[in-house]
């Protein structure tokens, strides 16, 4: 960090600017092909190999049976389980507000996933609002590089 | 196991800010406070301690509980940190409480704290949040309002859950905190006023919310055998339970409720468990705390309850998770007038008022939210009430519960992840 000096806000109690960051190298480990498999427009869950159990947002080991999963191509249209509009958010984010966040549910998949839904004011936003799958086609490698748009608009 | 008793409490003002104060001296003030209260008790009685902070973020201290421990002159007694998110106080309650359970100590101080004023609301919202999934949930637009505002939509689609019934939460816990000079935000507020306040996270409003704080509580379990030797008024602690959920919300599974004793599987034949709406983890939490206490009808057996209402919404959640209510009815519940305190003018039509008050304190939402302090501040105000002691303690008798026999305090992290429920009784 270049130093700039200390930013001093009072002398009594003596506060000052503490700066800090940090940068990771994180692996995705297991969870890499639903990341992969954004960037290819590819949406993954998986299916427990053992109890059949169909999960939406992935994981390697189903948390009912134990048994090991494997991948599973979602559809790409959902409905809308639950949302809000965010008008504020957390500080990485704050200069994306306003903006909408849904849980989709998927026919005949036994859990949900978070994500935004793009293209429909969020007063209208509703409950069992069919939505479509959308890919980022600049990839990030992030959950973000999915999202939803209401399927009769998409 | 053998009986273990609350033998003092003590806690800091909750503010936003303590700048005069680092979280050592905040704990030491609590501490100090609850050994005044026991002048027979001495210090070489205790055998150990559990800290209890949430976030080495907000801190930016590693191991901060240690600089607790020889501030407070501990060193070299037993030490160590309990962590797990907002129910970390409630989770370090019940770690002390098993140190003496077990027998392994005698007396076993249990001091939290949080110091959350260090960075600015939206980067402290961002460190919560952190808090979720960081692969799958916390990039999407990680902030705990919005999740909870997901849950709460579908908790009104499912039951026909109103704002204006959320709003009654905010103002019961804002008057309630008017008589507690301990609370950071106690206020005078109406429905239309909580409703017309800033939108943060549709449907929830800046009032629907608890907001960030410093502060520090402290409270000192100990055996029978202390507990009759220093301590007049010693409250029981006769149930603990503690239950958890995935940590993704879009994880939770559909199911059977899980039944407590005065529920039958017919209340509930057509509902989908817990979805996003309940906390499943709240409900084992105290399912095995009502089996521990021998409690058989919560709002029989229970004089009042301080429950974690981060959130006018979970507070209407957790009233269906404990039982107080069947699960559909928390905003009828409210509306009631039943978890209200009696006496107080809330300048509503309140047909039950008083039944069984909820968070008398003024809660999260009054009293504001260090994290680590927090379920241990729910304990102390506990205590006092069960030791009658309220009017002497917070200067003002108005928050008084009459003729407590046993209370009930509720600490939950996450978006359900850890949840605690631990049973105190008058004796």
């Amino acid at each position: 960090m270049q130093n700039k000096g200390t930013i001093v806000y009072g002398l009594d109690p003596l506060i000052i600017g503490d700066h800090y960051e940090i940068d990771y190298r994180h692996s995705y480990a297991q969870d890499s092909p639903f990341f992969v498999g954004l960037s290819r427009g590819r949406l993954l869950g998986s299916r427990c190999t053992g109890c059949g159990y169909l999960y939406a947002t992935p994981r390697a080991h189903c948390m009912e049976c134990g048994a090991p999963t494997e991948w599973h191509e979602l559809p790409s249209r959902g409905r809308v389980h639950t949302y809000t509009t965010c008008h504020y958010g957390g500080e990485a984010f704050l200069g994306e507000t306003p903006f909408t966040l849904i849980l989709v549910e998927f026919d005949g998949v036994d859990t949900l996933l978070l994500s935004r839904l793009k293209g429909l004011p969020p007063d209208e936003v509703r409950i069992g609002q069919p939505v479509l799958a959308r890919f980022s086609s600049t990839p990030s490698f992030k959950v973000t590089d999915v999202w939803f748009e209401p399927a009769d608009k998409a | 196991m053998r009986p273990v008793y609350m033998i003092s409490g003590g806690i800091t003002k909750f503010a936003k800010a303590h700048p005069q104060k680092d979280f050592r001296l905040m704990v030491k003030e609590a501490y100090d406070a609850a050994l005044r209260d026991i002048p027979r008790f001495s210090k070489d009685m205790i055998d150990g301690a559990v800290g209890s902070y949430f976030s080495d973020h907000f801190t930016r201290q590693l191991k901060a509980a240690s600089m607790v421990q020889d501030y407070l002159g501990l060193c070299p007694k037993p030490s160590k940190r309990i962590e797990g998110g907002g129910a970390t106080g409630g989770l370090c309650f019940q770690s002390a409480w098993e140190a003496v359970a077990s027998g392994r100590m005698q007396c076993c101080v249990a001091f939290g704290f949080e110091t959350m004023s260090r960075v600015n609301t939206w980067k402290g919202n961002e460190f919560i949040a952190l808090a979720s999934d960081t692969n799958f949930d916390f990039p999407i637009g990680g902030f705990y309002s919005g999740y909870y505002a997901m849950m709460v939509r579908r908790h009104m689609h499912e039951f026909g859950t109103t704002v204006e019934q959320m709003a009654m939460v905010s103002v019961k816990n804002h008057m309630n905190a008017i008589y507690n000079p301990y609370a950071q935000k106690a206020k005078r507020l109406t429905i239309k006023q909580v409703r017309e306040s800033p939108m943060v996270a549709t449907p929830l409003t800046m009032e629907d919310i608890c907001t960030m704080s410093d502060g520090a509580a402290v409270c000192l379990l100990a055996s029978e055998e202390v507990a009759a030797n220093v301590c007049a008024r010693p409250v029981k602690i006769t149930g603990v339970g503690s239950g958890s959920d995935a940590m993704r919300m879009a994880d939770r599974p559909h199911g059977k409720v899980i039944l407590l004793p005065h529920e039958r599987e017919s209340d509930y034949r057509h509902l989908r468990y817990p979805g996003v709406h309940s906390f499943r983890g709240g409900r084992m939490a105290a399912k095995l705390a009502y089996e521990m206490a021998g409690i058989a009808n919560p709002m029989e057996d229970l004089s009042f309850v301080e429950l974690h209402d981060a959130y006018t919404s979970s507070e209407i959640q957790t009233y269906e998770d404990l039982g107080l209510c069947r699960y559909g009815e928390g905003g009828t519940f409210v509306e009631s007038g039943v978890p209200f305190m009696p006496g107080i003018d809330y300048g509503m039509e309140l047909p039950r008022q008083g039944r069984l008050p909820v968070n008398p304190s003024g809660g999260l939402l009054a009293c504001g939210h260090p994290v680590g302090a927090t379920g241990l501040m729910q304990a102390v105000l506990a205590f006092w009430q069960l030791q009658g002691t309220i009017g002497t303690h917070l200067g003002d008798d108005r928050l008084q519960v009459k003729n407590p026999k046993r209370g009930l305090i509720h600490s939950h992290a996450g978006t359900g992840t850890y949840i605690t429920v631990s049973i105190m009784e008058a004796v």
